[in-house]
C-alpha cells in the first residue's frame, strides 16, 4: 500500500524523506543531549556550587588578608558508603577559624579486616551556597586512600575559608563519605575513570 | 485475538465491496498489515489489553490496601506491582491509546489516503508487544520484576535493582524505539498528506494537538533512551553516572528523568484535548470558541512543558532562586490550561447540549481534569511541597489527571468515533451505565487520597498506620468498582462491532470534520482522492 500511497497522494509539499531527515536530527540532538546533560551539570553545579560539591585543588593565588574579626565554625563529618568496613572519622570534630587562613585538620582512618583496600573519600559542603567560598589547598579526597590489613593512617585536609563567604554563614559543615573501590582499582584505574567528567575528588 | 476478528470485521465485510486489493486473510492480514485503520485497531486492542493488565495489578494493590497489616501479597511484591502497573499504564495503556486514535483519525480528518509512511506504521506497532513481552517476562525472572518505581531512581534501579533491570532498561529502548517512530510518521502525515485548501490553521484540533505532542515525543523520548543507557552502563559496564563513590551523582539521574518526565506527562494529556474539543463542540452544536487560542494554548504547554522539570524535585535539595523559578514557572503552565478550559466551557454555554455517552466522559474531563490540575497547583507551591511530596496526594493529583483526564479522553473518543470504526451504533443505555460506574468508581478510588496524602500517608507502601484504614477501604471499593465496569467497555465494544443499530455516516447532527463524510464503517480505502476543503 506504499505504492498506492504516492501514487494517490497530493502532491505533498515537502517530501517525507525531508521530515524524517529532520525529525532523526532532532532524535540523535536529543538523545546527545541527554548525555551532554552529564558534563553540563557538572559545570552548573561547579559555577553555582548548588549541590555541595566542594571544587578541585586550589591555588592560593593570594595568601593574603585574613579577616581576623570573624570567625566562622568548620564541622566535619565522616561516613562510610555502602559495604564500606573502615574506622572513619574525623580527629577534629569542629574548629573556629577565621576567613582567609590556612587550617589544616586530620581525619582517621583505619582497616580493621585482614585485606589489603582501597578507599575514596567523596565530599560534601552544606549549606551549599557557601560551597564557592570553601577552598581546598590539600585533601585526601584528591587520592585514593590504600590502607594494607589493620593499617591505620592520619590523612590531612588544608582549607582556607574565603572572606568573601556571605555574611550571613556563619557555619560550614563539610561531610566526608568513604567508598570501598578495592574492585574497581584493577579494573578501571583512577577514579572517576567511570564516564563522570566530575574530578574534584 | 478474537476481539480482533471481531472489531475488523466490519472493516473487512466493508472491504469486500471494494474493487482494488484489500486486507489478506487470516494472520499475516494483520502481521503484515500497512493499512492505517488495520494498525489503528490493533494500537487500540493492544493498549486496552494493556489496561486490563495494569489494572490488574492496580487491584492487587488496592486488595492489599484494603486492610492495614500485610495480607494478600509480599512488600517485595507489592512494589514490583506499584512499578509495574505504573510502566504499563504510561507506555502501554495511554500513548499507544493516543497512537492508535491518532493512526485511525488522522489520515481521515485531514484526507490523507493513509499515513505517510505504513510499514513504518506497522513496525512501530509491533514493537510494542515485543516491549511489553520483555517487560512482563521479568515478573517470571529470579528476583523479580524491577520494583523501584515506575520513576525508577537511581540508585534503587542501578545499585539496588533487581537483576532484571537490564531487561526493563532493554523493554524501554524498544517502546521509546517505537514511539519516536509513530512521532516522525505523524509529523510527515500531517505535514506532507493534508488535502488541498486545509492549511494549518484550518486543521482540526485533535490534529493540531497530535502534531505538537509529536514534537514532544521527538524531544523527549531520546531523554529517556540516554537515561536508561546511562542507567546499563552503570549496572553493566562500571561506569559511575549515578553512584558518587565515582564521581557521578545520584540528583543528575532525577533531572535527566524529569527532563522526559514532565513533557511526558502533557504528552498524555494533550491529544484528549484535541479529541475532548471536538466532542465538547459536537454536542454543544456549536463551533469550538477559541480555536486559534486553543492552538497557541496547546504550543505554549508543550513550550512550558520543558522548564518546570524540577518541581517533581523540590525535596531533592534545589536553592531558593531555583525553587521560586519553577515553582512559578509550574504555575504559569495553569494560565494557557485555563484558557482552555474556558474555551470548553464557553462552548457548551448556551448550546443545545445533549448527554451521549462521549458528552458525558467528555464533561466529566472537564470537571475532574480541573479538579486535578487545581491539586497539581498546590503541589507547585514549593514550601507546601515538603508536606504533599511522596504521599498518597501526590498519588491522588495523578490520578485525577491521568484517569479522568488521559483514560477518560480515549473513552469518549472511543464511544465518539465507534460508529464511524464499525458501522454500528454501540449500546447507549450500557455506555451510560460504563459511564456513571467509572465516574463513581473513579471518584471513589481516588478523593479519599487526597485526605489520605494531607494526613501524611506515604506512597507506595504495602502496609500503614491504623488511622488510614477507612480512607483506604472507601478508595479499594471504588477502585474494584472502577476496575469491574471497564469489563462493562470491553462488552460494549466488542457488541458494537458484532452488530447492532445501523450508524448513519454522521451518527452526530453537531459533529464536523472530514471524517463525517464517508460512510459508517469506513471503508478500507478512503480519501484515494483528496477532498475539497473550503
Amino acid at each position: 500500500m506504499a505504492d498506492a500511497n504516492s501514487d494517490t497522494s497530493p502532491t505533498p509539499r515537502r517530501s517525507n524523506r525531508r521530515v524524517i531527515a529532520w525529525c532523526m536530527t532532532g532524535v540523535v540532538g536529543m538523545f546527545a543531549f541527554g548525555f551532554a546533560l552529564v558534563p553540563l551539570y557538572d559545570v552548573f553545579c561547579e559555577i553555582t556550587g548548588i549541590n555541595g560539591k566542594t571544587g578541585g585543588r586550589y591555588e592560593a593565588s593570594s595568601t593574603g588578608q585574613v579577616d581576623a574579626d570573624r570567625t566562622v565554625t568548620v564541622q566535619f563529618l565522616a561516613s562510610n558508603g555502602p559495604g564500606m568496613s573502615w574506622e572513619f572519622r574525623p580527629v577534629t570534630r569542629s574548629i573556629k577559624v577565621h576567613p582567609g587562613e590556612p587550617v589544616t585538620v586530620n581525619f582517621f582512618a583505619q582497616n580493621p579486616g585482614d585485606t589489603p583496600m582501597v578507599g575514596q573519600a567523596v565530599p560534601s559542603l552544606s549549606p551549599s551556597e557557601g560551597t564557592p567560598y570553601f577552598h581546598k589547598t590539600e585533601c585526601f579526597c584528591f587520592n585514593q586512600q590504600p590502607l594494607e590489613a589493620g593499617e591505620s593512617t592520619e590523612m590531612p585536609l588544608v582549607f582556607i575559608v574565603d572572606p568573601e563567604l556571605p555574611e550571613y554563614i556563619t557555619k560550614l559543615t563539610l561531610s566526608y563519605t568513604l567508598y570501598d573501590q578495592s574492585q574497581h582499582i584493577e579494573v578501571s584505574g583512577p577514579v572517576g575513570a567511570g564516564a563522570s567528567t566530575n574530578k574534584n575528588g | 485475538m478474537a476481539v480482533t476478528g471481531v472489531f475488523m470485521s466490519a472493516v473487512a465485510d466493508t472491504h469486500s465491496q471494494e474493487h482494488h486489493h484489500g486486507p489478506a486473510k487470516g494472520i499475516s492480514r494483520w502481521l503484515l498489515t500497512t493499512n492505517h485503520k488495520d494498525i489503528g485497531s490493533m494500537y487500540l486492542i493492544f493498549s486496552f489489553a494493556m489496561f486490563l493488565l495494569g489494572g490488574s495489578m492496580a487491584m492487587v494493590i488496592r486488595a492489599e490496601l484494603f486492610q492495614p497489616g500485610l495480607q494478600i501479597v509480599q512488600p517485595e511484591f507489592f512494589n514490583q506491582m506499584t512499578t509495574m502497573h505504573g510502566l504499563i499504564m504510561v507506555f502501554g495503556a495511554v500513548m499507544p491509546a493516543f497512537v492508535g486514535l491518532a493512526n485511525w483519525m488522522l489520515p481521515l480528518m485531514i484526507g490523507a489516503p493513509d499515513m505517510a509512511l505504513p510499514r513504518m506504521n506497522n513496525w512501530s506497532f509491533w514493537l510494542l508487544p515485543c516491549a511489553f513481552l520483555i517487560l512482563v517476562s521479568t515478573l517470571f525472572m529470579e528476583g523479580g520484576a524491577p520494583n523501584f518505581g515506575w520513576t525508577f531512581y537511581a540508585p534503587l534501579s542501578t545499585t539496588y535493582g533487581p537483576p532484571s533491570t537490564t531487561f526493563f532498561i532493554f523493554a524501554i529502548h524498544i517502546m521509546g524505539v517505537s514511539s519516536i517512530m509513530g512521532a516522525i510518521n505523524i509529523i510527515a502525515t500531517i505535514m506532507n498528506l493534508r488535502a488541498p485548501g486545509m492549511t494549518l490553521m484550518k486543521m482540526p484540533l485533535f490534529v493540531w494537538t497530535w502534531l505538537i505532542t509529536a514534537f514532544l515525543l521527538i524531544a523527549v523520548m531520546p531523554v529517556l533512551a540516554g537515561a536508561v543507557t546511562m542507567m546499563l552502563m552503570d549496572i553493566n559496564f562500571g561506569t559511575s553516572f549515578f553512584d558518587a563513590s565515582g564521581g557521578g551523582d545520584p540528583v543528575l539521574f532525577q533531572h535527566v528523568f524529569w527532563f522526559f518526565g514532565h513533557p511526558e506527562v502533557y504528552i498524555m494529556i494533550l491529544p484528549a484535548f484535541g479529541a475532548i474539543s471536538h466532542i465538547v463542540s459536537a454536542f454543544s452544536r456549536k463551533p469550538l470558541f477559541g480555536y486559534a487560542s486553543m492552538v497557541y494554548a496547546v504550543g505554549a504547554i508543550a513550550l512550558l512543558s520543558f522548564i518546570v522539570w524540577a518541581h517533581h524535585m523540590f525535596t531533592v535539595g534545589v536553592p531558593l532562586a531555583g525553587q521560586l523559578f519553577f515553582m512559578y514557572a509550574t504555575m504559569l503552565i495553569a494560565v494557557p490550561t485555563g484558557v482552555k478550559v474556558f474555551n470548553w466551557v464557553t462552548t457548551m454555554f448556551r448550546g443545545s447540549l445533549t448527554f451521549e455517552a462521549p458528552m458525558l466522559f467528555a464533561v466529566a474531563f472537564i470537571i475532574l481534569f480541573s479538579i486535578g490540575g487545581f491539586s497539581g497547583l498546590m503541589l507547585a507551591i514549593a514550601p507546601a511541597d515538603f508536606q504533599y511530596h511522596d504521599t498518597y496526594f501526590v498519588v491522588a493529583h495523578f490520578h485525577y489527571v491521568l484517569v479522568p483526564g488521559a483514560i477518560f479522553g480515549i473513552f469518549a473518543s472511543a464511544y465518539f468515533w465507534l460508529p464511524k470504526w464499525t458501522g454500528h451504533m454501540y449500546d447507549e443505555t450500557l455506555a451510560k451505565t460504563h459511564f456513571w460506574l467509572s465516574f463513581i468508581g473513579m471518584n471513589l478510588a481516588f478523593f479519599p487520597m487526597h485526605f489520605l496524602g494531607l494526613a501524611g500517608m506515604p506512597r507506595r507502601i504495602p502496609d500503614y498506620a491504623l488511622q488510614f484504614a477507612d480512607f483506604n477501604m472507601v478508595s479499594s471499593i471504588g477502585a474494584f468498582m472502577f476496575g469491574a465496569t471497564q469489563l462493562l467497555f470491553l462488552f460494549i465494544v466488542v457488541k458494537c462491532a458484532r452488530g447492532g443499530e445501523k450508524a448513519p455516516a454522521k451518527p452526530w447532527d453537531g459533529a464536523e470534520g472530514l471524517e463525517w463524510t464517508l460512510p459508517s464503517p469506513a471503508p478500507y480505502h478512503t480519501f484515494t482522492t483528496p477532498p475539497d476543503i473550503k
